[in-house]
């Protein structure tokens, strides 16, 4: 306690000398959450101006709030639907990740076993590898078990890609939970199922839940897989995609702040849990 | 009694059984596919794909496109994210806010992120029109020229050192939060200054995030795609792009597994080579 007084002492007395330091250090951090945040702005200018003002020159640099531009994006052919399509493979990939990831993360974290650590360096081995390029084979696969071009297909490929995650959170998660806990819901006559349910699920939750939404996102953004296996079940970042060289400017940042605004929203909602979700994802 | 303990042997195993079959199929058969579909034909063993993908004229510009874009993309995107690190965990008012800010990118898909530039860059786009309210050029000038590959080159890189410089910011931000304060406090009290301390103490025990970092960002950058789609258009050939269009325009998935191979050969390369320049050496001195 003396020490941390000391330190804090000595770090507002050395703050003195150097306020032209700091002023550095301020205009550093301005131009930095600029350089982060004017770009955001500028499409959601155009999104929200009319189909005019958007091919206008010289560009406005406040909003209009016309929503011409997001109508004729959502009136556009194939947009509502692709749209659905994204939320559904994206919530099927959250489902799956979570499903598949929280048993093999509360084994990691509550046994040990022969085969363990192979398993985990199986899962952080698929992150070595460009994951959507397994989406080519999977193709001619899906075919012929009848799974081309669905909604289930780009779910199983999407969660390829999210599960590894869920599986090193979950496992770091309920690690954090004691196993004493567990422990005595056995002893009050709990069957390790129904403590698992009642003692440890409550806790995890916000984890679980924060881990689902990280898949949610990871599907969400997906391009490649995405464009390469979906033909009439376009996700919207397919359809954006393969529409580049044929739809209007409007279309485009319409469909891109739409696009954004999704994922941003659950950023922020896990946000608590970012860093302690990669700084376990990288050890 | 004995029934438990046995169903403690098991458990783990049942546990681990449905992510272990899921990663079978979808992860390790596939993966087998693309090696199969990258060497065979219906003649056995081959490299007829191989040459077909190295006599296509994109197929250089590709390689060299990609391999130079993640050699400019990723020390910008590691200098810049140690900076933004070092900013913030010197912050006294604010710090969560800017660490948010910060890492807002992470959840913009790649194909958005080069919407953003794209409205930023195109011909009437924003920058062209500050530039005219300045006074600075005369009217719209045609930055994404499809003749001017530098421009091109230019503007994919400021885009992937927008989008994806997060992620190595959450890293090592994390990194940063395990290093023991007190090492840097020593070698304050020992009168190094702070780049002295930045170089000497926070970077050395950084190794093991700045490894990882440089991994996953490395073998992200060798997918460049979307980006390079929206930005570029078909002007800055990549491999991923050659990739999907062998798959998808061409509808040729020998040849587009044969690119396959060559991103993931290359994605293998860099992983080993960080491994090794980056391996811890002083256990090495020990041992």
């Amino acid at each position: 306690m003396t020490s941390l007084a000391t330190t804090e002492a000595e770090a507002s007395a050395r703050a003195e000398p150097r306020s032209s330091g700091r002023l550095v250090m301020a205009s550093a951090v301005i131009v930095l959450v600029a350089w982060v945040l004017v770009p955001i702005y500028l499409l959601v200018v155009n999104a929200l101006g009319s189909v005019a003002a958007v091919t206008a020159w010289p560009k406005a640099l406040v909003p209009e709030f016309d929503l011409a531009s997001l109508a004729f994006f959502a009136n556009y052919a194939g947009v509502p639907r692709a749209l659905l399509n994204s939320f559904l493979v994206a919530g099927l990939t959250m489902v799956l990740s979570i499903g598949l990831g929280a048993p093999a993360g509360y084994a990691l974290a509550r046994f040990r076993f022969p085969g363990a650590n192979l398993f985990r360096l199986a899962v952080l081995m698929t992150r070595a590898f460009p994951l959507p390029l397994l989406a080519l084979p999977l193709t001619v696969l899906f075919i012929r078990v009848g799974l081309d071009d669905t909604i289930i297909g780009l779910a199983l490929v999407h969660t390829t890609l999210a599960m590894p995650f869920a599986v090193l959170i979950m496992a770091s998660l309920f690690m954090s939970i004691p196993e004493e806990l567990e422990e005595a819901a056995w002893t009050l006559g709990c069957s390790r199922l129904s403590a698992f349910r009642k003692v440890v699920l409550p806790l995890a939750l916000p984890g679980i839940a924060a881990a689902g939404i990280f898949a949610f996102v990871i599907s969400w953004n997906e391009v490649f897989a995405a464009a390469v296996l979906t033909i009439e079940n376009k996700t919207l970042t397919a359809f954006l995609l393969q529409s580049l060289d044929v739809s209007p400017l409007p279309l485009k940042f319409a469909g891109g702040a739409v696009l954004i605004v999704p994922a941003l929203l659950f950023l922020f909602a896990v946000r608590k849990y970012l860093f302690s979700l990669w700084g376990i994802a990288n050890r | 009694m004995q029934r438990l303990l046995s169903s403690q042997k098991v458990l783990p195993y049942l546990l681990i059984l449905p992510a272990s079959l899921f990663l079978a199929a979808f992860f390790f058969v596939p993966f087998v596919q693309v090696v199969l579909a990258a060497f065979t034909s219906d003649d056995g063993f081959t490299f007829t794909h191989f040459r077909t993908m190295a006599d296509d004229w994109k197929f250089m510009p590709a390689l060299s496109n990609t391999l130079g874009l993640a050699l400019v993309v990723v020390p910008i995107q590691i200098t810049l994210a140690l900076v933004m690190a070092s900013l913030v965990t010197r912050l006294r008012r604010g710090r969560d806010v800017v660490l948010y800010v910060f890492t807002i990118p992470l959840g913009i898909s790649d194909l958005a992120a080069g919407l953003i530039w794209f409205a930023l860059l195109e011909q009437n786009g924003f920058l062209n029109s500050i530039l005219y309210g300045l006074g600075i050029i005369p009217g719209p000038q045609n930055l994404l020229d499809y003749r001017n590959t530098a421009g091109l080159f230019v503007a994919v890189v400021i885009a992937e050192v927008w989008r994806a410089t997060a992620i190595v910011l959450v890293i090592l931000v994390a990194g940063l939060g395990l290093i023991p304060k007190e090492y840097d406090e020593a070698a304050e009290v020992f009168g190094a200054g702070p780049l002295k301390r930045f170089f000497l103490i926070t970077l050395p025990l950084l190794r093991p995030s700045l490894q990882t970092a440089l991994i996953l960002r490395t073998i992200l950058a060798f997918e460049v795609f979307a980006v390079v789609a929206v930005v570029a258009g078909n002007n800055l050939p990549v491999l991923m792009g050659e990739t999907y269009a062998w798959q998808f325009d061409l509808q040729d998935h020998k040849v587009a597994s044969a690119y396959a191979i060559v991103i993931l050969a290359i994605s293998l390369a860099f992983t080993v080579f960080f491994l090794w320049v980056l391996r811890d050496r002083t256990r090495e001195a020990a041992a």
